[in-house]
């Protein structure tokens, strides 16, 4: 479980965002929704610390992130996996060497081993026989799946995902989703997936933060998202003629 | 106040630079992929450069002596002497920056804007130590050999030039460069080169480390770590000289 108080974070002079207060329950996918450029990115990196946030603290199991010492907190994100919104796979490195990273690094099993576990990581993201391929060499869905493969090769208790099917098609899209899914429950992780698409909200979404202009505006379940009047929520969520149908459809 | 941060921020990099490595193999595979690219592939350049330059520096030399007072063999010492303490630790420097600084920066540039040292962060690797130490490690071991290389391709290149144009003869340009020679001028060279090579990587590296935006500040990075690499190592050369030849 991932909790968030009272996190702000501003840069320079404009505020990102303002007094987040949040709960990501483990064993689950944590949807985070908004508009581009409303927060959600950073928000994921202040809560990772990649950003330092001016108020605010993140509790990892109870653990105070910000409270840790640098070796404390190389500690707790060697429990973290991350699929970042552009992939960030390590272009000098091969598909096989971008997932074998993390366990070169830090593993404890022998090269056997650690190739034994690349091919099995990389075998539950679909992806075959891409082994000597360079990042460049393949499609952005494949790097997206590389990247979640990379995420998952260490086990990890926490795993974040942004944006991990913009951009590709429904099929491949719903694919991910399932996998994150899947992963989520096969190992028990505290999963946070950001995500604008209503697809995938539709599919998984328990746990559903809308963000927007940086406060945490609303929090619900999917049901509880399509029956909700707030304004700034229904206006993001039925922009689409789609979505509009479904919801008058489970009025009648 | 600017400068004040930038050089604060330097030296806490390279503070995380120096911190104890997760894995000492993959930082030693690291180190030898360092060697060859910032190293090995920088020999076709200083071998080129330093022939030309020792044969330009014997041929100057000889037609601006015109006095007959002075003996023939002074082209020979001038040539070894300009080369030992200034050409090849300083000129050959300044080129490696160039071309090492900015490939450095623009390497380490792009990984921070690609958020891959994100990624590293994330997975809790010392980013700083894994990028750049093996750079670091590679260039202050390296540059020595490329700069005693250079020292002997560019009195070389003075020899042929002399002898070529027939402006001193091979015989009295071996005496001139076997005369007064001072071994300490080649440590103090060498000294030097470390240096220089230590401030070529690092620079370079804290200009890509701390960029921010996209492609196009990739590329102000790296025209920046070649140009304060360069007054670093000027700055620097002024003050080791004042030090050890005074
Ligand atoms: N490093 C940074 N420096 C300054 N401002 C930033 C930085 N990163 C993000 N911002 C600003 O923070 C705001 C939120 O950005 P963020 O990336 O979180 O949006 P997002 O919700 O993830 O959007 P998208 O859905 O398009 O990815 C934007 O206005 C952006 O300009
Ligand atoms: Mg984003």
């Amino acid at each position: 479980m991932i909790e968030v108080r009272g996190l702000s974070k501003r840069f320079g002079r404009t505020q990102v965002l303002t007094d987040i207060n949040a709960v990501f329950q483990k064993g689950k996918v944590n949807q985070v929704i908004g508009k581009s450029g409303s927060g959600k990115s950073v928000l994921c990196k202040c809560i990772v610390g990649l950003f330092e946030p001016e108020e605010g603290e993140v509790l990892y199991d109870g653990r105070s992130f910000h409270n840790l010492e640098l070796e404390q907190k190389r500690q707790v994100r060697q429990e973290i996996g991350m699929l970042f919104q552009s992939s960030a796979l390590f272009d000098s490195l091969t598909v096989l060497e971008n997932v074998l990273f993390p366990l070169r690094m830090f593993g404890t099993m022998d090269e056997a081993g650690m190739l034994d576990r690349a091919h099995l990581c990389l075998k539950r993201v679909n992806i075959e026989g891409k082994d000597r391929l360079f990042p460049s060499e393949i499609s952005g869905g494949m790097q997206k799946r590389v990247g979640i493969a990379r995420a998952i090769a260490m086990n990890p208790r926490y795993l974040f995902v942004d944006e991990p099917n913009s951009g590709l098609d429904p099929q491949t899209s719903i694919l991910i989703d399932n996998l994150i899914d899947e992963l989520t429950a096969e190992y028990d992780m505290t999963t946070i997936m950001i995500t604008h698409d209503m697809n995938s909200v539709m599919e998984a979404g328990d746990n559903i933060l809308f963000i927007h202009e940086g406060r945490a505006w609303w929090k619900g379940s999917r049901e509880e998202l399509l029956r909700s009047d707030n304004k700034e929520l229904n206006d993001f969520i039925f922009a689409s003629g789609l979505m509009r149908k479904v919801k008058d459809a489970m009025k009648r | 106040m600017d400068l004040l941060f930038h050089i604060g921020r330097y030296f806490q990099l390279i503070r995380e630079t120096f911190t104890r490595p997760e894995r000492f193999g993959l930082y030693w595979k690291r180190t030898l992929e360092e060697v060859d690219l910032l190293g090995v592939k920088s020999l076709g350049i200083v071998a080129l450069l330093s022939v030309f330059m020792g044969a330009v520096i014997t041929i100057q030399t000889k037609t601006n002596i015109d006095s007959p007072l002075i003996p023939l063999y002074v082209v020979g010492f001038t040539a070894r002497q300009s080369t030992i303490l200034e050409f090849s630790p300083t000129i050959i420097s300044l080129i490696l920056a160039g071309k090492v600084g900015s490939t450095i920066a623009a390497q380490i540039g792009s990984m921070r804007v690609r958020e891959q040292i994100d990624a590293l962060d994330i997975m809790g690797v010392n980013s700083a130590g894994y990028l750049i130490l093996p750079k670091v490690i590679a260039c202050v071991v390296i540059n020595p050999f490329l700069v005693v290389i250079s020292m002997f391709l560019s009195i070389f290149g003075g020899y042929l030039a002399g002898t070529l144009s027939g402006l001193v003869s091979g015989e009295v340009y071996l005496q001139g460069i076997q005369t007064d020679f001072t071994p300490y001028h080649v440590t103090y060279a060498l000294i030097k080169t470390v240096v220089f090579a230590f401030i070529i990587t690092t620079v370079s590296a804290y200009q890509g480390y701390y960029t921010q935006g996209g492609t196009r500040e990739v590329g102000i990075s790296s025209t920046r770590a070649v140009v304060y690499s360069d007054v670093v190592i000027l700055i620097m050369n002024y003050l080791l000289t004042q030090l050890l030849l005074i």
